[in-house]
């Protein structure tokens, strides 16, 4: 965009603004807001929905607001007759091919076309009902994402979500006319597609078209069910997202509060994903040193660069579109699935609980966890380790329907063992945070000494952009680590898959050279994550980032290996990273599947 | 490499491996197939580094790329206004008899999928019908089954 | 108002020799300036419908600081009731091979494409041979461009011209935001002038005639002749090149059967006359703009069955993108079946023509903004027939 400034007027009130701004961001900056349905802030401008369209003085269409630049001279108007006519036009039609069984439907209350119904007072809509007419098509065969046709509008964000932010394309626009809507390869249903189940769509999608599947009715009869202990975990990015759906302004800490109503709702213990993000971190650190000496002391053949698999959306990703550098992912569990199968032999055996007993219920930002837990492979503890994952939506939804008045809770703590935690554990809901976390411990395991940043604040590693890259030199190193000294520890980041995708194709042919790679497939790490509250924006995930990073700096402890209950896991249970027992329960292995 | 491979690779050689191909190279497939077979789908998209869906939206977007099977010789009666008027309907039953399906349907030989179309652009002598690529302006039912017979006779 | 009457013209199939490319090589001896200049003074308007003055799209084209242009050569003839270009493909191919290439010289573009609705398929290899040859003609003339042909696959809106763009792209042909106009970012976002068939053989008409010559036919807001497309209830269905800005009336007087009772002008997507308006109403850009379909429709016909065929045809060929366009057809098509049925009030009729007055003008792309035109127009004259 240029710097040079376009003069125009909306509503007749003078306002200039940078050559190449749309009227509707224009009309903004003069505080007037447009309605939109097909434009997010992520995505490139689609201009289909037409629920933005304004009145241009001498022009004979409306005009798109979100798809149409700013001219010298524009005299524009947001709110001419011609305008609301049209407007309401358009939601009119909208709603007559919608099924708007809204008091029934999961986004009651969440919908964007529900409040443009509501602010424009579209009451007993004169058009004819389509949706009767139309297959009503609801696929449920993904444990993670559902998706309701006849509630679809063809704003099409979900498919430019899936294609240009996650490189994925499992869904597609497809035919046309009175029978285009959105699907997928030849109508598959989303478990014999590509889809990672990453929710990035869900989160963007403004009816009730795609949302997460369910799991409240389960938790709720695992809760009611005097047999069961309920234990549940929730995930870093859970504590600084939470809070937007219950009245919070985006970047509020609410991690005592969330603890508070999860002992309110039921659950009998309440623990912490973070307790074994730090275990992660003793386990991926541990991996990385050990493929680093077997390839530089050994000789061996060891793929590097490593990569991170915290992230079940990225794995699937992995699966099906780079099967060829599975070797690179950590065999490391994600801390979710660390958790689950800890929780029902360590935990288990430690309080006494029979795991036969055991509900383990997850909250996770993330859809794909969904997924995750009923994959074959995770049942280490002899039994699903994790049973039931909600998106931090549904939690919120928990506590609404526990009647609790979640702002006016006192803090309380995690119920321990595997509820403590330190800093690094924190920031895992970040974009680069894993990578933070990974080089505070294992530059001092190395080194004996801090990483060499400020406050322990790696900032090379922080931040929105869509790859990073970072170096770290490593001097004075331990004795047992002589192999290292003056070694250069070279790292990528990538957030969201498109980046990851371009990451991949460059580390596949060879065009770049790191140690370790970290990827998260959400935008922004999974602070953005597809089980988040919504809406999601780039702002709102700056919100999240900055209430990440001050809940690590607030933590005493900032380290995963300074964590006591680590300590005293590797003590009591597991031995020592990388151990007999820890290969048991704690790594695993991936699948390659068809991209087709 | 089945045929379907080797058809799409030939195809996507002469054309280019870009998106800009796609258009053609299905058409290509269709050309040979009478139709985008699943697997036919797979591999264009394959070869051109697209996803299966976006291969699949593109192909749906378009009348003549079908997806569904369709029999060795594709009939398409115009239906649009001026057609319409001259007497389409009586050519689609005539045919519709003649070949025992409806619109839409292929014969159980596989020799004929019978199809509507929109404008031709004959409209100056209607009712007009596509055989395959072939054009048959102002048509009477008898004359459309004799065009049809002349497709049986011959074993087109 | 200038008084036209009608008058048959013979320009575009007229003096066709096989004689290679003479005009051409007359046309290069020109600077592209003179020849956009030579465009712009014959005020000739694109006779695909929208009637943008060719002469200025070039200039614009030109003047783009883009070292790759396109020229585009819209042969998706779809409109209903529309059969010229094909003729022109047909008959004088060449014509139009020598406008594209003119056009290529004056905006300096190095490689024109011939986008041919599926539906011509038959075309190709006659088109293909003349290709051939004009690729060999321009060697010898030192001229830098060649044509290439690609073909749609059955998708009406691949005619708007932005549509055209996505689909020569390989997308779905979903018509894209405007601004950027082709001139600025057409095909592969370079600019590009895009035109339809008779276009094109118009240039190579001026370049042989002379502007001059050219302004001679026609009003001043509608200079010289076209080709029109006549169907429907006439006893001489057919293409006829006429003058521009004549009164609808002479039309029916030469074309009708005797017993018109409507004349649809401009397809689909045009506007349906009926015999009180014949008289006042101007076949040209001043009056009702055509792409060259005239439909004429007796007392024999239902108006009611006409715009539902219409109806049809749109909730068909819509790409669904825009919301006034795909559920607006849909509820306009419904809508006049409930009327007819008796399932709602006649007045339901006037809220669908509100709805349609909407799609005009908020529609993404000319497809769902014209839909207006043969609802309103046929629903105010016969209304009657739409509802009993």
């Amino acid at each position: 965009m240029s710097e040079y400034l376009v003069n125009l007027k909306v509503n007749n009130i003078p306002v200039s603004v940078k050559e190449g701004t749309s009227i509707l961001d224009a009309a903004k900056k003069l505080n007037f807001n447009i309605p939109t349905l097909c434009n997010h802030p992520d995505l490139s401008v689609a201009g289909n929905c037409r629920v933005c369209v304004v009145e241009v003085k001498g022009a004979r269409l409306l005009a798109a607001s979100c798809a149409t630049p700013v001219s010298e001279g524009m005299e524009v108007s947001t709110n001419s007759e011609k305008v609301r006519t049209a407007r309401k036009h358009v939601i009119e039609l909208l709603l007559s091919e919608h099924n708007a069984d809204c008091t029934k439907c999961f986004k009651n209350g969440n919908c964007e076309l529900q409040d443009l119904a509501s602010e424009y007072r579209v009451g007993d809509h004169v058009f004819i009902d389509l949706v009767k007419a139309k297959d009503k098509i609801l696929d449920i065969s993904s444990p993670s994402i559902t998706k309701d046709d006849s509630k679809c509008i063809r704003c099409q964000r979900c498919v430019r979500t899936c294609e240009e932010l996650q490189a994925v394309g499992a869904l597609a626009v497809v035919k046309k006319g009175d029978h285009q809507r959105i699907s997928t390869f030849l109508n598959k249903p989303l478990d014999e597609v590509v889809c990672t189940n990453c929710g990035q769509c869900i989160n963007r999608c403004p009816t009730g078209s795609l949302t997460e599947r369910t799991y409240l009715d389960e938790v709720w009869n695992a809760i009611n069910d005097p047999s069961k202990h309920v234990v549940v975990q929730t995930a870093p990015a859970v504590r600084i997202g939470l809070g937007e759906d219950l009245g919070y302004d985006p970047g509020e800490r609410v991690t005592g509060k969330m603890v508070a109503a999860l002992r309110h709702i039921g659950f009998d213990s309440v623990l912490d994903t973070d307790f074994t993000a730090d275990l992660t971190i003793m386990e991926e650190g541990t991996e990385l040193l050990t493929r680093l000496k077997r390839a530089l002391v050994d000789g061996e053949k060891v793929a590097l660069p490593m990569m991170t698999s915290c992230s079940p959306g990225w794995i699937k990703f992995q699966e099906h579109m780079f099967p060829d550098l599975l070797d690179n992912l950590s065999t490391c569990k994600s801390p979710q699935q660390m958790f689950g199968a800890l929780a029902k032999t360590y935990y288990a055996r430690k309080k006494g609980i029979d795991p036969k007993n055991m509900v383990s219920v997850s909250i996770m930002p993330c859809t794909a966890k969904k997924f995750e837990c009923v994959r074959p492979e995770m049942r280490d503890s002899g039994y699903q380790d994790v049973d039931y994952v909600l998106t931090t939506r549904e939690l919120a939804m928990m506590v609404k329907q526990a009647g609790i008045d979640f702002m006016k809770l006192e803090d309380e703590k995690y119920d321990s063992i595997m509820g403590n935690s330190t800093g690094a554990a924190v920031i895992f809901g970040a974009t680069g945070g894993v990578m933070e976390a990974a080089l505070r411990t294992a530059y001092e395991i190395v080194t004996g000494r801090e990483v060499p940043f400020t406050n322990l604040k790696i900032m090379p590693v922080r931040g929105f952009e869509g790859i990073k890259e970072a170096k770290i030199m490593i001097k004075g190193v331990k004795p047992e680590w002589g192999f290292l000294e003056g070694a250069e520890l070279s790292v990528a980041i990538a957030h969201g898959l498109s980046n990851a995708n371009e990451l991949m194709k460059a580390v596949r042919t060879g065009k770049v050279n790191y140690h370790f790679i970290e990827v998260m497939g959400c935008p922004g790490g999974c602070l953005g994550g597809g089980g988040q509250p919504i809406p999601t924006s780039p702002d709102i995930r700056q919100k999240r980032a900055d209430a990440i990073y001050s809940e690590d700096e607030g933590l005493p402890l900032r380290k995963s290996h300074e964590n006591p209950e680590v300590a005293q896991i590797y003590k009591d249970f597991l031995g020592e990273p990388l151990g007999h027992k820890s290969h048991d329960l704690l790594h695993t292995h991936y699948k390659p599947r068809k991209r087709y | 490499m089945s045929n379907i491979e080797t058809l799409v690779k030939n195809l996507v050689e002469k054309h280019g491996k870009t998106r800009n191909s796609l258009m053609p190279v299905l058409q290509g497939v269709v050309k040979e197939e009478r139709y985008l077979s699943e697997d036919a789908m797979i591999i264009v998209a394959k070869e051109l580094d697209l996803s299966a869906a976006e291969v699949y939206g593109t192909a749906s977007f378009y009348t003549f790329l079908d997806t569904v099977p369709r029999g060795k010789n594709i009939v398409r009666i115009c239906k649009t206004i001026s057609c319409h008027m001259k007497g389409k309907d009586e050519i689609i039953e005539a045919l519709e008899n003649a070949m025992k399906i409806k619109v839409g349907e292929t014969t159980h030989d596989n020799k004929f999928t019978l199809l509507t179309a929109n404008c031709l652009g004959w409209c100056h002598k209607g009712p007009v019908m596509l055989v395959n690529d072939v054009v048959f302006p102002e048509l009477t039912p008898e004359k459309a089954l004799e065009v049809i017979q002349d497709y049986v006779k011959n074993s087109k | 108002m200038e008084n036209k009457t009608l008058k048959k013209i013979d320009l575009i199939f007229a003096d066709y020799t096989s004689s290679k490319y003479k005009v051409l090589e007359k046309v290069l001896e020109k600077t592209p300036d003179e020849i956009i200049n030579e465009i712009i003074d014959s005020g000739l308007k694109g006779r695909g419908g929208a009637g943008f003055p060719t002469g200025l799209k070039w200039k614009f084209t030109k003047n783009e600081d883009n070292p790759v242009k396109y020229v585009i050569c819209n042969a998706d003839e779809g409109e209903p009731g529309t059969f010229k270009d094909r003729e022109i493909l047909e008959r004088v191919f060449r014509k139009v091979l020598s406008g594209m290439a003119t056009c290529g010289y004056a905006i300096g573009a190095k490689e024109g494409y011939i986008y041919l609705r599926g539906e011509y398929l038959y075309l190709v290899p006659e088109l293909e041979k003349e290709i051939e040859y004009f690729d060999e003609f321009a060697k010898k003339l030192n001229l830098d461009f060649r044509i290439f042909l690609r073909m749609g696959s059955g998708a009406y809106i691949c005619g708007e011209e932005s549509a055209l763009f996505e689909s020569m792209e390989g997308k779905r042909g979903e018509p894209r935001n405007k601004p950027p106009y082709p001139t600025v970012s057409g095909y592969n976002q370079c600019p590009t002038v895009i035109n339809n068939v008779e276009t094109f053989a118009t240039v190579q008409i001026i370049c042989k005639i002379g502007s001059e010559e050219f302004k001679k036919l026609g009003t001043s807001d509608s200079r010289g002749s076209k080709l029109f497309s006549v169907s429907g209830d006439t006893p001489t269905p057919g293409i006829y090149e006429l003058e521009l800005g004549m009164p609808l009336t002479d039309f029916v007087d030469n074309y009708g059967d005797g017993d018109t009772k409507a004349v649809q002008v401009g397809g689909a997507s045009g506007f349906c006359v009926p015999r009180k308006h014949l008289k006042d109403t101007i076949i040209g850009f001043e009056g009702i703009p055509t792409g060259g379909s005239m439909m004429i429709f007796n007392s024999s016909r239902s108006m009611y069955n006409v715009l539902h065929d219409y109806l049809e045809f749109f909730n068909e060929e819509s790409c669904g993108q825009c919301t006034p366009c795909r559920v607006g057809c849909q509820q306009l098509l419904k809508g006049i079946e409930s009327v007819k049925k008796g399932e709602r009030k006649p007045q339901y009729l006037d809220e669908l023509k509100k709805l349609a007055s909407t799609m005009k003008i908020a529609a993404k792309c000319g497809l769902g903004q014209s839909v207006a035109n043969p609802f309103n127009s046929i629903v105010d004259n016969f209304r009657e027939e739409i509802i009993y």
